[in-house]
């Protein structure tokens, strides 16, 4: 049951962002040109989501586990650490970069469009590179591995 | 600044907006989870037990979408303007970034902001910023115009 809620979120995620222009790189570089041409609907589609989500938000932050009985999983991290900064400024630089982020990227792949691969393949490599990283950090430091409690 | 109107659509960013909600809500009210695409898949790359099933069946119904929107609908146009050599940077720099600052666009800038996570509104400043700058540098500052 939760592999279908799942999927039908995830399904519901991906025509939200076909519907909203997220799929068009051209779009979201137009968003992000503030200097240019300025084509403010992405902030339609932030504000949209925004205004939905923060009900549901506000509900499940009242329980302690879901409608189906999972335990809810939302993040308790509060620290504005060098690590949240940095790797969103390096997210951001990407993201004007190519006008791709993580999501609209994967749906623009099944859509058969080859930059959407080329991409896709890069961020699979960085976030292994990432997670290789992190495991010679903590070889390195004898430690145990640091719960990601932030991640989301 | 100058608004493009000619590309400016209102009505179905708005539209899916609410759609990109009512899946982040689904998900959390469901399956308790957030809806970050980055973390959904830098799970995967992490397995552990009972974390496989429920982020695999995110990313298909992610993947099933064009299909059956293109059942309804014509898909909209998809342009890229980058460089093959600057989508494989933009790539690298998305995908270590996001796992550094945990989240991106959807994580930090729909579900951090609607639970009104301190973290993910300085996380949404810095990669709108960034995104910004980068796009400034590319299209005005290094294109010459």
């Amino acid at each position: 049951m939760l592999n279908l809620t799942a999927l039908l979120s995830g399904l519901v995620f991906g025509l939200g962002l076909i519907l909203g222009g997220m799929t068009n790189p051209s779009k979201v570089i137009g968003f992000l040109d503030v200097a240019g041409l300025w084509d403010p609907s992405l902030a339609l589609v932030m504000g949209g989501a925004i205004a939905v989500a923060s009900v549901a938000f506000a509900v499940a932050g009242r329980r302690v586990r879901s409608l189906l009985g999972s335990p809810m999983q939302i993040p308790t991290k509060r620290d504005l650490d060098p690590r949240l900064i940095g790797g969103s400024l390096m997210f951001g630089a990407g993201w004007g970069l190519a006008g791709f982020c993580p999501g609209p990227a994967l749906v623009a792949l099944a859509q058969g469009l080859m930059p959407a691969l080329l991409f896709v393949v890069a961020m699979l490599v960085g976030m292994l590179g990432y997670e290789l990283w992190m495991q010679f950090n903590n070889s390195n430091r004898g430690g145990t591995p640091r719960p990601a409690t932030g991640a989301h | 600044m100058t608004i493009d109107w000619q590309h400016f659509t209102p009505w179905s960013s708005l539209g899916g907006g609410l759609l990109i909600g009512l899946a982040a809500s689904m998900l959390v009210l469901f399956n308790g989870r957030i809806a970050g695409i980055s973390g959904i898949i830098g799970g995967l790359l992490k397995p552990q037990t009972g974390e496989i099933g429920w982020r695999f069946a995110f990313v298909l119904g992610m993947l099933l979408a064009p299909a059956l929107y293109g059942l309804v609908a014509q898909l909209p146009t998809v342009q890229v303007d980058a460089q093959y050599w600057q989508i494989v940077i933009a790539g690298l720099l998305v995908g270590v970034g996001t796992r550094f600052g945990a989240g991106c666009t959807s994580g930090h800038g729909v579900c951090g902001i609607s639970r009104l996570s301190p973290r993910s509104m300085v996380a949404t400043g810095c990669f709108m910023a960034s995104g910004i700058i980068t796009v400034y540098l590319t299209h005005h500052v290094l294109s010459g115009s």
